[in-house]
Protein backbone atom coordinates (compact mmCIF):
# COMPACT_ATOMS: atom_id res chain seq x y z
CA UNK A 1 0.00 0.00 0.00
CA UNK A 2 1.29 3.89 -0.46
CA UNK A 3 0.50 7.13 0.49
CA UNK A 4 0.20 9.48 -2.40
CA UNK A 5 0.10 13.25 -1.05
CA UNK A 6 -0.10 15.69 -3.78
CA UNK A 7 0.57 19.35 -3.17
CA UNK A 8 -0.64 21.39 -6.00
CA UNK A 9 -2.85 24.15 -7.48
CA UNK A 10 -6.47 25.24 -5.14
CA UNK A 11 -8.19 24.85 -8.38
CA UNK A 12 -6.99 21.95 -9.72
CA UNK A 13 -8.94 20.07 -6.96
CA UNK A 14 -12.21 19.67 -8.87
CA UNK A 15 -10.58 17.99 -12.17
CA UNK A 16 -7.93 15.99 -9.85
CA UNK A 17 -11.44 14.93 -7.81
CA UNK A 18 -13.20 13.80 -10.89
CA UNK A 19 -10.25 12.13 -12.50
CA UNK A 20 -9.52 9.81 -9.45
CA UNK A 21 -13.47 9.35 -8.91
CA UNK A 22 -13.24 8.18 -12.48
CA UNK A 23 -10.58 5.52 -11.94
CA UNK A 24 -12.36 4.21 -8.69
CA UNK A 25 -10.92 5.85 -6.23
CA UNK A 26 -13.39 6.24 -2.81
CA UNK A 27 -11.61 8.32 -0.58
CA UNK A 28 -8.87 11.46 -0.23
CA UNK A 29 -8.36 14.04 2.23
CA UNK A 30 -7.84 17.72 1.52
CA UNK A 31 -6.23 20.44 3.18
CA UNK A 32 -5.20 23.83 2.47
CA UNK A 33 -1.74 24.43 2.78
CA UNK A 34 0.62 27.53 2.21
CA UNK A 35 4.13 27.23 0.67
CA UNK A 36 6.54 27.75 -1.64
CA UNK A 37 8.92 25.62 -4.07
CA UNK A 38 11.05 27.20 -6.68
CA UNK A 39 8.80 29.15 -8.18
CA UNK A 40 8.93 31.34 -4.85
CA UNK A 41 5.97 32.91 -4.44
CA UNK A 42 4.09 35.95 -6.41
CA UNK A 43 3.98 39.39 -6.36
CA UNK A 44 0.54 41.55 -5.40
CA UNK A 45 0.37 45.10 -5.79
CA UNK A 46 -1.57 47.21 -3.14
CA UNK A 47 -2.52 51.01 -3.90
CA UNK A 48 1.35 50.90 -6.03
CA UNK A 49 2.75 49.30 -3.16
CA UNK A 50 4.17 45.53 -4.64
CA UNK A 51 4.38 42.63 -2.18
CA UNK A 52 5.78 39.95 -2.27
CA UNK A 53 4.07 36.61 -1.23
CA UNK A 54 6.04 34.04 -0.07
CA UNK A 55 3.74 31.27 0.88
CA UNK A 56 1.10 30.41 -2.02
CA UNK A 57 -1.68 28.95 -1.27
CA UNK A 58 -2.06 25.30 -2.03
CA UNK A 59 -4.36 22.50 -1.65
CA UNK A 60 -2.62 19.38 -0.35
CA UNK A 61 -4.69 15.50 -1.24
CA UNK A 62 -3.95 12.56 0.30
CA UNK A 63 -5.24 9.41 -0.11
CA UNK A 64 -3.68 5.58 0.52
CA UNK A 65 -4.52 2.88 -2.55
CA UNK A 66 -2.83 -0.38 -3.23
CA UNK A 67 0.45 -0.80 -5.05
CA UNK A 68 -0.35 -1.33 -8.30
CA UNK A 69 -2.58 0.98 -8.90
CA UNK A 70 0.06 3.83 -7.81
CA UNK A 71 1.35 4.42 -11.60
CA UNK A 72 -2.24 5.10 -12.67
CA UNK A 73 -3.39 7.14 -10.23
CA UNK A 74 0.36 9.28 -10.63
CA UNK A 75 -0.45 9.77 -14.30
CA UNK A 76 -4.09 10.23 -13.69
CA UNK A 77 -3.35 13.28 -11.32
CA UNK A 78 -0.28 14.50 -13.58
CA UNK A 79 -2.59 15.21 -16.76
CA UNK A 80 -5.21 16.42 -14.78
CA UNK A 81 -2.87 19.25 -12.63
CA UNK A 82 -0.74 20.07 -14.77
CA UNK A 83 -0.61 23.56 -16.34
CA UNK A 84 3.30 23.71 -18.04
CA UNK A 85 3.85 26.86 -15.62
CA UNK A 86 6.00 27.14 -12.31
CA UNK A 87 3.92 25.95 -9.27
CA UNK A 88 1.98 22.85 -10.74
CA UNK A 89 2.96 21.13 -7.47
CA UNK A 90 4.44 17.91 -6.65
CA UNK A 91 3.87 14.29 -5.95
CA UNK A 92 4.94 12.11 -2.99
CA UNK A 93 4.71 8.76 -2.70
CA UNK A 94 5.33 6.61 0.27
CA UNK A 95 4.93 3.46 1.81
CA UNK A 96 2.02 2.69 4.33
CA UNK A 97 2.51 -0.76 6.78
CA UNK A 98 -1.10 -1.23 7.79
CA UNK A 99 -4.40 0.87 8.11
CA UNK A 100 -7.10 -0.13 10.34
CA UNK A 101 -10.88 0.84 9.65
CA UNK A 102 -12.21 1.78 13.34
CA UNK A 103 -15.98 0.74 12.49
CA UNK A 104 -15.30 -2.99 12.01
CA UNK A 105 -11.47 -3.63 12.64
CA UNK A 106 -10.59 -4.61 9.34
CA UNK A 107 -6.88 -3.93 8.39
CA UNK A 108 -4.93 -3.56 5.41
CA UNK A 109 -5.93 -3.37 1.87
CA UNK A 110 -9.27 -4.50 2.55
CA UNK A 111 -9.77 -1.47 5.17
CA UNK A 112 -9.03 1.43 2.29
CA UNK B 1 -39.32 80.96 8.62
CA UNK B 2 -39.09 76.92 8.48
CA UNK B 3 -39.56 75.22 5.13
CA UNK B 4 -40.40 71.77 5.56
CA UNK B 5 -39.15 70.33 2.53
CA UNK B 6 -35.64 71.91 3.78
CA UNK B 7 -35.84 70.68 7.28
CA UNK B 8 -36.28 67.18 6.07
CA UNK B 9 -33.26 67.21 3.04
CA UNK B 10 -31.00 68.58 6.02
CA UNK B 11 -31.93 65.70 8.29
CA UNK B 12 -31.58 63.17 5.75
CA UNK B 13 -28.68 64.50 5.31
CA UNK B 14 -27.49 64.61 8.79
CA UNK B 15 -28.36 60.66 8.54
CA UNK B 16 -26.40 60.21 5.51
CA UNK B 17 -22.99 62.09 6.91
CA UNK B 18 -23.43 59.70 9.93
CA UNK B 19 -23.53 56.65 8.16
CA UNK B 20 -20.67 57.88 5.96
CA UNK B 21 -18.51 57.01 10.07
CA UNK B 22 -18.88 53.55 10.00
CA UNK B 23 -18.64 53.79 6.03
CA UNK B 24 -15.32 55.09 7.31
CA UNK B 25 -14.69 51.67 9.70
CA UNK B 26 -15.24 49.22 7.21
CA UNK B 27 -13.14 51.51 4.40
CA UNK B 28 -9.76 51.30 6.89
CA UNK B 29 -11.18 48.09 8.71
CA UNK B 30 -10.47 45.89 5.67
CA UNK B 31 -7.24 47.63 4.49
CA UNK B 32 -5.41 46.78 7.81
CA UNK B 33 -4.46 42.72 8.79
CA UNK B 34 -6.70 40.87 10.27
CA UNK B 35 -5.23 41.08 14.18
CA UNK B 36 -6.16 45.02 13.74
CA UNK B 37 -9.65 44.72 12.25
CA UNK B 38 -11.81 45.55 15.07
CA UNK B 39 -9.16 48.22 16.71
CA UNK B 40 -9.44 50.22 13.39
CA UNK B 41 -13.29 50.16 13.44
CA UNK B 42 -13.39 50.82 17.00
CA UNK B 43 -11.72 54.24 16.51
CA UNK B 44 -13.90 55.30 14.05
CA UNK B 45 -16.95 54.48 15.30
CA UNK B 46 -15.95 55.30 19.09
CA UNK B 47 -16.38 59.03 17.79
CA UNK B 48 -19.76 58.98 16.95
CA UNK B 49 -19.87 59.29 20.86
CA UNK B 50 -16.79 61.05 22.02
CA UNK B 51 -17.59 63.77 19.62
CA UNK B 52 -21.21 63.97 19.43
CA UNK B 53 -21.00 64.51 23.81
CA UNK B 54 -17.82 67.31 22.82
CA UNK B 55 -19.98 68.57 20.36
CA UNK B 56 -23.11 69.45 22.64
CA UNK B 57 -21.06 71.24 25.09
CA UNK B 58 -18.43 72.66 23.24
CA UNK B 59 -17.42 72.64 19.87
CA UNK B 60 -21.41 73.81 18.41
CA UNK B 61 -20.81 76.97 20.40
CA UNK B 62 -17.03 77.18 19.93
CA UNK B 63 -17.50 76.63 16.26
CA UNK B 64 -20.81 78.38 15.49
CA UNK B 65 -21.57 80.64 18.33
CA UNK B 66 -21.56 84.23 18.41
CA UNK B 67 -18.44 85.35 16.94
CA UNK B 68 -15.20 86.06 19.42
CA UNK B 69 -12.75 88.38 17.60
CA UNK B 70 -12.67 86.70 13.81
CA UNK B 71 -10.99 83.38 16.41
CA UNK B 72 -13.69 81.55 17.96
CA UNK B 73 -17.60 81.52 18.69
CA UNK B 74 -17.89 82.53 21.84
CA UNK B 75 -20.02 79.93 24.73
CA UNK B 76 -23.57 81.09 24.69
CA UNK B 77 -24.45 77.91 23.16
CA UNK B 78 -23.37 75.48 25.64
CA UNK B 79 -25.45 72.50 26.25
CA UNK B 80 -27.18 73.88 22.96
CA UNK B 81 -28.91 76.57 25.33
CA UNK B 82 -30.39 78.37 23.17
CA UNK B 83 -30.37 76.01 20.08
CA UNK B 84 -34.02 74.79 19.72
CA UNK B 85 -36.42 74.08 17.10
CA UNK B 86 -37.11 77.66 16.10
CA UNK B 87 -34.62 78.80 13.26
CA UNK B 88 -30.98 80.52 13.55
CA UNK B 89 -31.12 83.73 12.71
CA UNK B 90 -27.74 83.17 11.29
CA UNK B 91 -27.13 79.98 9.71
CA UNK B 92 -29.79 77.69 7.59
CA UNK B 93 -32.43 79.79 8.14
CA UNK B 94 -35.05 77.75 6.75
CA UNK B 95 -34.64 74.87 8.97
CA UNK B 96 -34.78 74.24 12.76
CA UNK B 97 -31.81 75.41 14.39
CA UNK B 98 -31.20 72.10 16.03
CA UNK B 99 -31.13 70.69 13.04
CA UNK B 100 -28.47 72.55 11.64
CA UNK B 101 -26.75 71.80 14.96
CA UNK B 102 -27.01 68.00 14.45
CA UNK B 103 -25.91 67.79 10.61
CA UNK B 104 -22.97 69.81 11.30
CA UNK B 105 -21.71 67.31 14.54
CA UNK B 106 -21.99 64.72 12.02
CA UNK B 107 -18.82 66.43 10.21
CA UNK B 108 -17.54 67.05 13.52
CA UNK B 109 -17.62 63.25 14.32
CA UNK B 110 -15.84 62.03 10.93
CA UNK B 111 -12.90 64.64 10.66
CA UNK B 112 -10.82 63.16 13.31
CA UNK B 113 -12.15 59.56 12.27
CA UNK B 114 -10.64 60.12 8.98
CA UNK B 115 -7.31 60.81 10.47
CA UNK B 116 -6.89 57.36 12.52
CA UNK B 117 -5.58 55.58 8.85
CA UNK B 118 -2.40 57.55 9.51
CA UNK B 119 -1.25 56.04 12.37
CA UNK B 120 -3.41 52.66 11.88
CA UNK B 121 -2.24 49.28 13.59
CA UNK B 122 -0.05 50.72 16.18
CA UNK B 123 -1.91 53.63 18.50
CA UNK B 124 -2.70 52.49 22.11
CA UNK B 125 -6.98 53.39 22.45
CA UNK B 126 -6.78 55.45 25.72
CA UNK B 127 -4.43 58.13 24.72
CA UNK B 128 -5.86 57.87 20.89
CA UNK B 129 -9.39 59.41 22.28
CA UNK B 130 -7.63 61.75 24.56
CA UNK B 131 -6.26 62.79 21.39
CA UNK B 132 -9.37 63.17 19.28
CA UNK B 133 -11.30 65.12 21.82
CA UNK B 134 -8.39 67.83 22.29
CA UNK B 135 -7.86 67.63 18.46
CA UNK B 136 -11.41 68.40 17.56
CA UNK B 137 -11.57 71.21 20.76
CA UNK B 138 -8.25 72.74 19.51
CA UNK B 139 -8.10 72.33 15.75
CA UNK B 140 -11.55 71.44 14.21
CA UNK B 141 -14.09 73.82 16.78
CA UNK B 142 -11.54 77.24 15.25
CA UNK B 143 -11.23 75.94 11.76
CA UNK B 144 -14.95 75.32 11.29
CA UNK B 145 -15.23 78.69 13.25
CA UNK B 146 -12.98 80.81 10.93
CA UNK B 147 -15.14 79.67 7.22
CA UNK B 148 -18.05 78.45 8.51
CA UNK B 149 -18.60 80.18 11.43
CA UNK B 150 -18.17 84.00 10.61
CA UNK B 151 -14.78 83.86 11.19
CA UNK B 152 -11.76 85.89 10.21
CA UNK B 153 -11.23 83.47 7.01
CA UNK B 154 -14.79 83.79 6.27
CA UNK B 155 -14.59 87.62 6.14
CA UNK B 156 -11.63 87.41 3.94
CA UNK B 157 -13.27 85.53 1.19
CA UNK B 158 -12.38 82.10 2.10
CA UNK B 159 -15.08 78.96 0.41
CA UNK B 160 -15.18 75.93 1.43
CA UNK B 161 -18.28 74.77 0.42
CA UNK B 162 -18.51 71.15 2.49
CA UNK B 163 -14.94 70.93 4.10
CA UNK B 164 -12.26 71.16 1.60
CA UNK B 165 -10.39 72.71 4.71
CA UNK B 166 -12.35 72.42 6.96
CA UNK B 167 -12.85 68.35 7.08
CA UNK B 168 -9.87 67.06 4.33
CA UNK B 169 -7.30 69.53 4.90
CA UNK B 170 -7.33 69.86 8.33
CA UNK B 171 -7.26 65.63 8.68
CA UNK B 172 -4.60 65.42 5.94
CA UNK B 173 -2.38 67.48 7.38
CA UNK B 174 -2.95 65.99 11.55
CA UNK B 175 -2.47 62.73 9.91
CA UNK B 176 1.38 63.61 8.58
CA UNK B 177 1.81 64.93 11.55
CA UNK B 178 0.44 62.04 14.07
CA UNK B 179 2.16 59.46 11.80
CA UNK B 180 5.99 61.24 11.29
CA UNK B 181 5.49 61.52 15.38
CA UNK B 182 4.30 58.04 16.48
CA UNK B 183 6.62 56.63 13.94
CA UNK B 184 5.85 53.98 11.22
CA UNK B 185 4.37 50.47 11.91
CA UNK B 186 7.04 47.84 13.83
CA UNK B 187 8.67 46.25 10.80
CA UNK B 188 7.71 49.10 8.27
CA UNK B 189 8.98 49.14 5.22
CA UNK B 190 10.37 45.21 5.50
CA UNK B 191 7.43 43.47 6.77
CA UNK B 192 4.10 43.22 4.88
CA UNK B 193 1.25 45.44 5.76
CA UNK B 194 -1.70 43.46 2.95
CA UNK B 195 -5.11 44.47 3.44
CA UNK B 196 -6.85 41.72 4.86
CA UNK B 197 -10.36 42.05 3.28
CA UNK B 198 -10.42 43.98 0.55
CA UNK B 199 -14.46 43.57 -0.22
CA UNK B 200 -15.09 45.12 3.17
CA UNK B 201 -13.03 47.82 1.64
CA UNK B 202 -15.35 48.36 -1.01
CA UNK B 203 -18.15 48.18 0.93
CA UNK B 204 -17.03 50.82 3.15
CA UNK B 205 -16.53 53.03 -0.36
CA UNK B 206 -20.17 52.54 -1.31
CA UNK B 207 -21.09 53.55 1.93
CA UNK B 208 -18.67 57.01 1.76
CA UNK B 209 -20.08 57.80 -1.44
CA UNK B 210 -23.93 57.42 -0.35
CA UNK B 211 -23.09 59.36 2.71
CA UNK B 212 -21.08 62.08 0.59
CA UNK B 213 -24.05 63.03 -1.05
CA UNK B 214 -25.69 64.17 2.33
CA UNK B 215 -22.17 65.54 3.08
CA UNK B 216 -21.82 68.09 -0.27
CA UNK B 217 -25.70 67.59 -1.09
CA UNK B 218 -26.64 68.88 2.50
CA UNK B 219 -23.90 71.60 2.51
CA UNK B 220 -26.20 74.20 0.54
CA UNK B 221 -28.40 73.70 3.87
CA UNK B 222 -31.72 74.09 1.95
CA UNK B 223 -33.29 71.53 -0.87
CA UNK B 224 -32.63 74.26 -3.51
CA UNK B 225 -30.87 74.69 -7.13
CA UNK B 226 -27.15 74.80 -5.30
CA UNK B 227 -27.53 71.59 -3.46
CA UNK B 228 -28.82 69.54 -6.78
CA UNK B 229 -25.69 71.35 -8.45
CA UNK B 230 -23.69 70.13 -5.51
CA UNK B 231 -25.04 66.61 -5.35
CA UNK B 232 -24.17 65.86 -9.20
CA UNK B 233 -20.61 67.26 -9.27
CA UNK B 234 -20.22 65.04 -5.78
CA UNK B 235 -21.67 62.23 -8.53
CA UNK B 236 -19.14 63.74 -11.51
CA UNK B 237 -15.77 64.16 -8.86
CA UNK B 238 -15.85 60.80 -7.38
CA UNK B 239 -16.87 58.20 -10.86
CA UNK B 240 -14.17 60.84 -12.72
CA UNK B 241 -11.41 60.19 -10.21
CA UNK B 242 -12.11 56.59 -9.72
CA UNK B 243 -11.91 56.22 -13.35
CA UNK B 244 -8.74 58.41 -13.49
CA UNK B 245 -7.27 56.36 -10.58
CA UNK B 246 -7.97 53.16 -12.73
CA UNK B 247 -6.56 54.40 -15.97
CA UNK B 248 -3.50 55.40 -14.95
CA UNK B 249 -2.78 52.91 -12.23
CA UNK B 250 -3.05 50.34 -15.51
CA UNK B 251 -0.78 52.34 -17.41
CA UNK B 252 1.36 52.85 -14.54
CA UNK B 253 1.65 49.31 -12.71
CA UNK B 254 0.49 47.19 -15.51
CA UNK B 255 -3.25 46.03 -14.15
CA UNK B 256 -6.30 47.81 -12.51
CA UNK B 257 -7.08 46.95 -9.03
CA UNK B 258 -10.13 47.18 -7.15
CA UNK B 259 -8.73 49.15 -3.91
CA UNK B 260 -6.94 51.60 -6.70
CA UNK B 261 -10.90 51.61 -7.74
CA UNK B 262 -11.93 52.75 -4.63
CA UNK B 263 -9.09 54.95 -3.47
CA UNK B 264 -9.98 57.03 -6.77
CA UNK B 265 -13.16 57.51 -5.93
CA UNK B 266 -12.77 58.59 -2.49
CA UNK B 267 -9.88 61.20 -3.80
CA UNK B 268 -12.33 62.67 -6.54
CA UNK B 269 -15.13 62.81 -3.74
CA UNK B 270 -12.52 64.62 -1.42
CA UNK B 271 -11.50 66.66 -4.01
CA UNK B 272 -14.92 68.28 -5.60
CA UNK B 273 -15.99 68.79 -1.58
CA UNK B 274 -14.78 72.42 -1.52
CA UNK B 275 -16.10 73.42 -4.86
CA UNK B 276 -18.87 70.98 -5.18
CA UNK B 277 -21.88 73.53 -4.65
CA UNK B 278 -19.59 76.04 -6.68
CA UNK B 279 -18.92 74.97 -10.14
CA UNK B 280 -20.86 73.38 -13.09
CA UNK B 281 -20.47 69.62 -13.87
CA UNK B 282 -17.87 69.98 -16.65
CA UNK B 283 -15.48 71.48 -14.35
CA UNK B 284 -16.24 68.99 -11.88
CA UNK B 285 -14.69 66.92 -14.53
CA UNK B 286 -11.67 68.25 -14.39
CA UNK B 287 -11.34 68.71 -10.47
CA UNK B 288 -12.31 64.74 -10.22
CA UNK B 289 -9.55 64.13 -12.66
CA UNK B 290 -7.26 66.51 -11.15
CA UNK B 291 -8.51 64.11 -7.71
CA UNK B 292 -7.87 61.07 -9.26
CA UNK B 293 -4.45 62.01 -10.55
CA UNK B 294 -2.91 63.81 -7.97
CA UNK B 295 -3.97 61.71 -5.22
CA UNK B 296 -2.35 58.90 -7.26
CA UNK B 297 0.49 60.62 -7.69
CA UNK B 298 0.84 61.80 -4.06
CA UNK B 299 0.01 57.92 -2.97
CA UNK B 300 3.52 57.07 -4.66
CA UNK B 301 5.33 60.16 -3.19
CA UNK B 302 4.72 58.44 -0.13
CA UNK B 303 6.19 55.16 -0.66
CA UNK B 304 9.44 57.42 -1.82
CA UNK B 305 9.57 59.61 1.31
CA UNK B 306 9.35 56.73 3.52
CA UNK B 307 6.83 57.64 6.25
CA UNK B 308 4.31 55.27 7.26
CA UNK B 309 1.14 57.09 6.52
CA UNK B 310 -0.13 53.60 6.75
CA UNK B 311 -3.91 54.24 5.15
CA UNK B 312 -2.91 57.37 2.94
CA UNK B 313 -4.81 59.75 4.88
CA UNK B 314 -2.48 62.53 3.77
CA UNK B 315 -2.37 61.38 0.22
CA UNK B 316 -6.23 61.52 -0.68
CA UNK B 317 -7.48 63.74 1.89
CA UNK B 318 -4.94 66.12 2.42
CA UNK B 319 -4.09 66.38 -1.18
CA UNK B 320 -7.38 66.05 -1.62
CA UNK B 321 -8.38 69.19 0.38
CA UNK B 322 -5.72 70.84 -1.09
CA UNK B 323 -6.30 70.47 -4.75
CA UNK B 324 -10.33 70.85 -4.43
CA UNK B 325 -9.71 74.11 -2.34
CA UNK B 326 -7.12 75.43 -4.99
CA UNK B 327 -9.08 73.89 -8.09
CA UNK B 328 -12.06 76.17 -6.51
CA UNK B 329 -9.81 79.24 -7.15
CA UNK B 330 -9.52 78.39 -10.33
CA UNK B 331 -13.07 76.93 -11.67
CA UNK B 332 -15.49 78.45 -9.21
CA UNK B 333 -18.31 80.69 -11.12
CA UNK B 334 -20.80 83.06 -9.96
CA UNK B 335 -22.87 82.44 -12.57
CA UNK B 336 -23.26 78.71 -11.03
CA UNK B 337 -24.05 80.17 -7.27
CA UNK B 338 -24.82 84.10 -6.93
CA UNK B 339 -22.89 83.24 -3.09
CA UNK B 340 -20.00 82.50 -4.15
CA UNK B 341 -17.30 83.69 -6.36
CA UNK B 342 -15.79 83.62 -9.52
CA UNK B 343 -12.38 82.28 -9.98
CA UNK B 344 -9.27 82.80 -12.15
CA UNK B 345 -10.98 81.13 -15.17
CA UNK B 346 -13.57 83.77 -14.40
CA UNK B 347 -11.15 86.73 -14.27
CA UNK B 348 -10.91 86.75 -10.72
CA UNK B 349 -7.23 85.83 -10.00
CA UNK B 350 -7.48 87.74 -6.45
CA UNK B 351 -9.86 84.76 -5.16
CA UNK B 352 -7.48 82.22 -6.41
CA UNK B 353 -5.12 83.78 -4.17
CA UNK B 354 -7.44 84.19 -1.17
CA UNK B 355 -7.44 80.35 -1.30
CA UNK B 356 -4.40 79.99 -1.01
CA UNK B 357 -3.85 82.06 1.94
CA UNK B 358 -6.34 79.71 3.90
CA UNK B 359 -4.72 77.14 2.57
CA UNK B 360 -0.95 77.94 4.07
CA UNK B 361 -3.21 79.66 7.67
CA UNK B 362 -5.28 76.31 7.78
CA UNK B 363 -2.24 73.65 6.97
CA UNK B 364 0.12 75.98 9.39
CA UNK B 365 -2.59 76.13 12.46
CA UNK B 366 -3.07 72.48 11.71
CA UNK B 367 0.25 71.32 11.58
CA UNK B 368 1.37 73.36 14.81
CA UNK B 369 -1.71 72.42 17.07
CA UNK B 370 -1.62 68.56 16.36
CA UNK B 371 2.13 68.90 16.81
CA UNK B 372 1.37 69.95 20.71
CA UNK B 373 -1.55 68.00 21.26
CA UNK B 374 0.32 65.03 20.42
CA UNK B 375 3.33 66.00 22.07
CA UNK B 376 1.37 66.91 25.60
CA UNK B 377 -0.77 63.51 25.43
CA UNK B 378 2.97 61.34 24.71
CA UNK B 379 3.94 63.18 28.00
CA UNK B 380 1.13 61.77 29.69
CA UNK B 381 1.12 58.20 28.52
CA UNK B 382 2.64 57.11 25.65
CA UNK B 383 0.41 56.86 22.01
CA UNK B 384 2.49 54.13 20.99
CA UNK B 385 1.51 50.55 21.90
CA UNK B 386 4.31 48.33 23.15
CA UNK B 387 6.33 46.44 20.74
CA UNK B 388 5.00 43.06 21.84
CA UNK B 389 1.42 44.12 21.80
CA UNK B 390 1.64 46.02 18.70
CA UNK B 391 2.65 42.43 17.24
CA UNK B 392 -0.22 40.50 19.01
CA UNK B 393 -2.54 43.10 17.27
CA UNK B 394 -5.14 45.62 18.53
CA UNK B 395 -8.07 43.48 18.81
CA UNK B 396 -7.09 41.26 21.49
CA UNK B 397 -3.70 43.52 23.17
CA UNK B 398 -6.54 46.68 23.46
CA UNK B 399 -9.93 45.08 23.70
CA UNK B 400 -9.87 41.41 24.24
CA UNK B 401 -11.76 40.45 21.03
CA UNK B 402 -11.12 39.43 18.14
CA UNK B 403 -12.80 39.83 14.64
CA UNK B 404 -12.10 35.86 12.93
CA UNK B 405 -12.63 32.38 14.80
CA UNK B 406 -10.33 30.42 13.61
Amino acid sequence: MKKIEVITRNYKLDSIKEALTRLGIKGMTVSEVKGFGRQGGHKEVYRGAEYQIDFVPKIKIELVVGDEIVPDIVQTITQAARTGEVGDGKIFISPIDDIVRIRTGESGIEAI
Amino acid sequence: MIQSGDTAFILVCAALVLLMTPGLALFYGGMVRSKNVLGTIMQSIIMISLISLEWIYLGYSMSFGPDVAGFIGDMSYFALSGVTAAPSETYATTVPHIVFMIYQCMFAVITPALITGAFAERVRFAPFCAFSVLWAVFVYNPVCHWIWGGGFLWAMGVLDFAGGLVVHLTCGVAALVACVFIGPRKGFPKRQFIPHNLPMTLIGTGLLWFGWFGFNGGSALAADEIAATAFVATHIAGMTGMLTWTVVEWYHAGKPTTLGAASGAIAGLATITPAAGFVGPNSAVVIGFMGGLCCYLAVMAKNRFGYDDSLDVVGIHGVGGLVGTIALGLFASSSVNPGGADGLLFGNAGFLFTQLTGIAIVGGYTLVVSFIILKAINAVSPLRMAANEEEIGMDTSEHSESAYQA
